[in-house]
């Protein structure tokens, strides 16, 4: 069955999924061995096709994939990835923000802090949510609870996922840039395990916010940029037409960001991306959290702490005395 | 705004001598009493209009003779400058963006940084210059800003940096623009586990990732009267909510107000006040 949302550059794949859905309802006879090899070759050309088209996508093509309206939410994962989840709601000053689901979880046997920026899949969950933009009371709920894991122990997971911080008069007065800046402040010393995986949109500030961590990691088709493209194309090219180039410009695909050492790792998606397979996009998202998890909490946190802050310090290109400097070489030296 | 045919570099070697920012007119308009003023009446008053007590743009030269003592700047990391890590290009390419701010500014990138004394107290000092790319944070902002707060830890001095930013983390450098804010976050959560004193001083504009990293993250946060601050720029929220935004917006006012700025110091004030506080805190 052919998904009700599909993307432009995805119609091949559809068509033999049409081609597939037609002969198998048509045909009569299953044991007719001329069908079974015609059903197994369109098989074979719907994976080689999907394999083709989504081995060499436009990074425009990469934000639509990234945007997917099937593509698994914050919830899924925490459905599908997690064995528990024990939502906590209260950031003490303000009020519960849905765009930030944060709470007690199980993964893999591990308890952690979960903190996610979900987007929602309905219209009346996306707009109880904001369509993925935290308030200021979502981060200050996030920052308490985050607080709460590392005086108890517990790692710390996020899931990133939003356009953005939420562009607004009440969060503006309810200090939007304030708050962004202290759970940046603060995760960068919080004394836990932290991990934080990209899931889909990586949004500037409002991601960055939850994307302070020990293992910073991107799945395949997610992408996380200073702007978005179509409000730097708005900018600098002073028209939203321009997304294309402002994405090819900005260089926020998966593999551009291990690139430049800004994600340690990469979360390969299943075949034609996580929206055509939840259940096993939340299974390898799962591998690689307790996978994580287990491996920084071996180690003395005082070391998890100074590496965090390497980490980050390193990051950036810049020319010093005439010499490039890229990943923090003048501070090896 | 910045002059445009000055010697680059001239401003290096004796920081209090420069007339940056100074329009090459006798008289400028003043964006806060829409009058014509004649803008040697305001230089005298460190760039205030003296009918409206406007605060104008001040270069970052001019802000480093206005705060410190004069003579006493050593500038610190003076040898960074902008790479071009993505290849980007817009309708122009950053590199070439860049060459040209460096000539229009004399700055090699937004951000000076050093150390100096303040009514005999010695200071580690930053200031960010909205006239080069809108004063935006990438690599080298963000790296000298860590330097610095890395520095005044080790030497144990108080902090100020000066931020008048509009345009946040710059987006000609990606997504490691984006990581700055928490490069020098992080520096500065170190610095305050060192028992480090850090007054961060808004002016007009700060906004966006350099409001939402250290520009915020102040002991104390002091703001120039009247300067643009917040998060979202005002088109941005205006396009996304639909609705006229109210009166003094996003002003300093407005974020003393809902709690989020210690105290909102004029201009001729600002280095006692930065004295006076350094004393309270007892460095
Ligand atoms: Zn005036």
């Amino acid at each position: 069955m052919a998904p009700q949302h599909q993307l432009a550059f995805e119609k091949p794949i559809y068509e033999i999924e049409e081609r597939l859905d037609a002969l198998k309802e048509s045909t009569v006879d299953h044991e007719d061995e001329s069908i079974r090899e015609e059903l197994r070759s369109l098989r074979r050309q719907r994976i080689d096709l999907t394999r083709e088209i989504y081995g060499k996508l436009e990074p425009w093509e990469t934000v639509e994939v990234a945007r997917h309206p099937d593509r698994p939410r914050t919830s899924d994962y925490l459905k599908l990835a997690f064995e528990e989840f024990v939502e906590l709601h209260g950031d003490r000053a303000y009020g519960d923000d849905r765009a930030l689901r944060v709470g007690f979880a199980k993964i893999g046997g591990n308890k952690v802090l979960v903190a996610g920026l979900e987007k929602g899949r309905t219209l009346d969950e996306r707009t109880a949510c904001n369509f993925g933009c935290a308030h200021p009371e979502g981060y200050r709920k996030a920052l308490a609870k985050m607080k709460l894991a590392a005086k108890y122990g517990l790692p710390v997971v996020t899931l990133i996922d939003t356009p953005g911080a939420y562009p607004g008069v009440g969060a503006e007065e309810r200090g939007q840039a304030s708050i962004i800046a202290e759970c940046i402040y603060e995760m960068s010393r919080l004394r836990t395990p932290v991990v934080c995986v990209v899931i889909g949109e990586g949004g500037s500030g409002g991601a960055l916010a939850v994307g302070v961590g020990d293992k910073i990691a991107i799945l395949q088709y997610a992408y996380y940029s200073v702007i978005s493209p179509e409000g730097c194309a708005g900018i600098l090219w002073k028209s939203h037409a321009f997304k294309q180039q402002a994405a090819k410009a900005l260089r926020f695909t998966s593999s551009d960001l291990k690139s430049f050492g800004v994600v340690d790792d990469v979360i390969e998606e299943p075949l034609g991306g996580a929206h055509r397979d939840h259940h096993q996009a939340a299974n390898l998202v799962k591998q690689y959290l307790a996978r994580s998890i287990r491996e920084i909490g071996s180690r003395p946190i005082d070391d998890v702490l100074s590496d965090r802050y390497e980490k980050f310090r390193r990051i950036g290109v810049f020319v010093e005395d005439g010499q490039m400097i890229a990943g923090g070489e003048a501070r090896q030296a | 705004m910045a002059s445009t045919n000055t010697d680059s570099r001239a401003w290096l070697s004796s920081p209090a001598a420069v007339k940056k920012g100074v329009p090459e007119g006798l008289w400028k308009l003043c964006e806060g009493c829409n009058q014509t003023i004649f803008w040697k009446e305001a230089a005298k008053r460190q760039n205030v209009c003296p009918e409206c007590d406007h605060h104008w743009y001040v270069s970052a030269p001019d802000r480093i003779a206005q705060i410190l003592d004069e003579g006493t700047f050593e500038e610190w990391f003076d040898d960074l400058e902008p790479a071009d890590p993505l290849g980007f290009a817009d309708k122009r390419s950053y590199a070439d963006r860049v060459k040209a701010e460096q000539r229009r500014t004399g700055m090699r990138d937004a951000a000076i940084v050093g150390s100096g004394m303040i009514r005999a107290r010695r200071v580690a000092f930053a200031v960010t210059d909205s006239a080069f790319i809108m004063g935006s944070m990438g690599s080298v902002v963000g790296e000298k800003l860590a330097r610095t707060v890395e520095r005044a830890m080790e030497l144990n001095l108080p902090l100020i940096i000066v931020s008048g930013s509009g345009g946040g983390a710059r987006m000609h450098e990606g997504i490691l623009s984006l990581m700055q804010m928490a490069k020098v976050s992080a520096a500065l959560a170190r610095y305050d586990e060192a028992g480090g004193l850090f007054i961060s001083v808004l002016t007009n504009p700060t906004m966006g990732g350099v409001a939402a990293s250290f520009a915020s993250l102040g002991d104390l946060v002091f703001a120039e009267p009247r300067a643009l601050i917040g998060f979202a720029g005002p088109r941005v929220i205006k396009a996304a909510i639909r609705i006229e935004l109210p009166p003094g917006f996003q002003t300093s006012e407005f974020f003393l107000e809902h709690g989020f700025v210690d105290r909102i110091v004029h201009r001729r004030d600002l280095k006692t006040e930065i004295a006076r506080a350094i004393d309270y805190c007892g460095k």
